[in-house]
């Protein structure tokens, strides 16, 4: 069992976070649906419904990476940061944040960190069952412009 | 009726102290706690969420989404939701055995799911507290902390999570929001390919699993004290087991067993589960208490999960694990151990198994074969039960003529440990907390109690900022004298 991926990585990753079944919750993995219809060029694609340590592994050989979150609380329609490794809370949860997958990252790996981005999109309504609110669906366009203009440029 | 502490005498003017939501257990969890002015505990209760809302959610659905909808459910073990729907939904479909080729690719998926969740289990959630103390600095209480001075566990929690998310991709066709079960069968078959990737590094794979069973033993070993006694208490054993009493984690038939390891009743048949087990509403909590029907709830209560499995089946059905697990046996010197602590060790015994079972699993050709589906004459209700990594698990539809599902029950592992869990914190809270000033370390120790469940509270929303612990402290008057807060953007506040 190896840490690195071998030859051949992508180098761009890009990772929805989010459950489809609540609401908001499903911006990362719709986002990453709609990416996955523009089938864009090195790029490769994960979804889930949380983040784990194990994700740090996903990240060894990127030359960068873009979470992308439903965001409860923040700037609306999106925000769009660096990512750094932080040893946040989180990492005492099933759930971790970015920045503790960065951080997990450094502390398994011997890789350089790359350079890692976190696109939070503001979501409103997060109740099981309820459909995407129609703000975060429009949030979800702005925020998938962006994102596209940039992987295309 | 009551146990002791559940419900305080006067509970008027008693301090009351709230640790919401507990950290390192999946989902939302309360404990809350009334001491008296002498600080002497009073009341102690874990409140929390259930799935009831989930219920309804797949209520009107038509039942071939079920498998994939409740992998919904929660996202630290969907693959347990997806099979327990799937097995219940064959008996929908009218099928009571599946084809050789469906049937191991099913237990192939199931114990990658074991494998990869009592990994993040053990050397994530818990080795933490294990390794450096309940009531070490809280900081370093991590798995950052364990990263930093243990980096080959660390290290190896984090590949052995891979693996079995690996089997998982195999034979679910993605890490997440798998497909590979349904009624019926299986909709992908495993390649020789994947098969030989695979089987490279089972044995790696094999070894860390034996290593990690040989650490839990040795920290359990090394202050027996502390591990036989801390949250410890009695109670009736309840699991599947396979033929001949055989450790299987995938199906079987339920056993139970009392305190001292005689027998309850054996050889059930779960699709008639109701007849053997009810549940008890209590109005301080939505989740509700199961127990023997026979009897009652009072006596009636159970632990599921690694604990109980390991000591209720006869043996295990491969060589490494069942020498762990006669060790483990032979500890409880001729009666079940009922050491909390003790859920750590005997998880990795079946973490070991799981490595093992799937490495015969991959040695059998059958799972390479295209028998994929049967179909039967199609039936109006279907009970699908499985040993998932935190213990039994119950799906129940109700299917009309329409094929929409009209009524689904679901009975989670956590429900089942709910009693056991509150006598567990009871039993801490007594020893450690009665008369003393509360600080974050002993409030610790109510964690690390019940994180040795494992307990799945299934909250799998996620979402920035949306992931806070706070533990409050309020005086006789009910006012709120001192609060600490976590959530994912802070360090400990």
């Amino acid at each position: 069992m190896r840490l690195n991926p071998g030859p051949g990585i992508v180098p761009r990753l890009i990772i929805g976070i989010g459950n489809p079944s609540r609401g908001d919750d499903a911006i990362g993995p719709l986002a990453i649906e709609r990416l996955e219809a523009l089938a864009l060029p090195g790029a490769e694609l994960l979804t889930d419904f949380q983040l784990q340590v194990e994700h740090a592994l996903d990240l060894v050989g990127r030359r960068e990476v873009v979470f992308i979150d439903a965001a409860a609380s923040g700037a609306a329609p999106f925000s769009f940061e660096p990512a750094a490794p932080a040893a946040d809370a989180s990492a005492t949860s099933h759930a971790l944040s970015p920045a503790a997958v960065l951080q997990a990252f450094l502390r398994v790996t011997d890789e350089p960190l790359p350079p890692a981005f976190v696109l939070a999109v503001r979501g409103y309504e997060f109740e099981l069952g309820a459909p995407m609110s129609a703000a975060a669906a429009r949030n979800l366009d702005a925020a998938l412009e962006m994102l596209v203009s940039r992987l295309t440029d | 009726m009551s146990f002791e502490l559940e419900t305080a005498a006067n509970p008027a003017g008693l301090q009351r102290v709230v640790i919401e939501p507990v950290s390192r257990v999946e989902g939302h969890g309360k404990v809350s706690i009334l001491l008296d002015d002498d600080d002497q505990v009073k009341q102690v209760r874990l409140h929390i969420v259930e799935f009831r809302g989930f219920e309804k959610f797949i209520q009107g659905r038509p039942y071939w989404e079920i498998p994939v909808m409740v992998q919904r459910l929660c996202g630290i073990c969907p693959v347990s939701h997806h099979l327990a729907a799937a097995k219940a939904l064959d008996q929908v479909v009218g099928v009571d055995h599946l084809t050789p080729t469906a049937d191991k690719i099913r237990r192939l998926m199931h114990y990658g799911q074991i494998l990869q969740s009592h990994a993040l289990h053990f050397f994530h959630l818990s080795s933490p507290d294990l390794l450096f103390g309940f009531d070490s600095e809280v900081a370093k209480r991590n798995i950052v902390g364990v990263a930093a001075e243990f980096p080959e566990i660390a290290r190896q929690g984090v590949l052995l999570r891979r693996f079995g998310q690996e089997v998982i991709r195999v034979t679910a066709g993605k890490r997440v929001h798998g497909t590979g079960a349904i009624p019926g069968g299986v909709n992908k078959a495993v390649t020789r390919e994947e098969r030989d990737v695979l089987l490279k590094d089972i044995y790696q794979i094999i070894g860390w699993c034996r290593s990690a069973v040989a650490l839990a033993k040795r920290l359990h070993l090394a202050n027996a004290g502390l591990y036989n006694s801390f949250g410890a208490f009695r109670s009736n054993l309840l699991s599947l087991v396979g033929p001949r009493g055989a450790l299987d984690l995938y199906h079987g038939t339920l056993r139970a067993r009392d305190s001292a390891g005689e027998i309850i009743f054996d050889g059930v048949d779960y699709s008639r589960y109701w007849e053997y087990l009810t549940e008890e509403v209590k109005p301080w909590s939505y989740m509700k208490f199961p127990y023997i029907r026979e009897l009652g709830a009072e006596e009636g209560w159970y632990k599921v999960g690694p604990l109980a499995r390991v000591q209720n089946c006869d043996f295990i059905p491969t060589p490494f694990a069942d020498a762990e697990r006669r060790e483990f046996v032979d500890f409880g010197g001729g009666l079940p151990v009922h050491a909390t602590l003790a859920y750590h060790w005997a998880r990795m015994i079946e973490l070991l198994f799981s490595a093992e079972a799937i490495k015969d699993l991959l040695h059998d050709d059958d799972i390479l074969g295209d028998e994929l589906v049967v179909e039967g004459e199609h039936r109006e209700r279907g009970v699908g039960v499985i040993e998932a990594p935190r213990g039994t698990l119950i799906h129940h539809y109700r299917v009309n003529e329409d094929d929409i599902v009209v009524r689904a029950n679901l009975i989670v592992s956590t429900t089942h440990n709910n009693q056991a869990m509150n006598e567990s914190i009871r039993h801490v809270a007594k020893r450690y907390l009665n008369g003393r000033k509360l600080t974050e370390g002993l409030l610790n120790h109510i964690e690390v109690a019940i994180r040795a469940f494992d307990p799945c509270l299934s909250c799998a929303t996620h979402a920035l900022g949306r992931m806070p612990l706070s533990i409050e402290l309020f005086d006789a008057e009910g006012a709120c004298i001192d609060t600490l807060v976590k959530d994912s953007h802070e360090r400990c506040g």
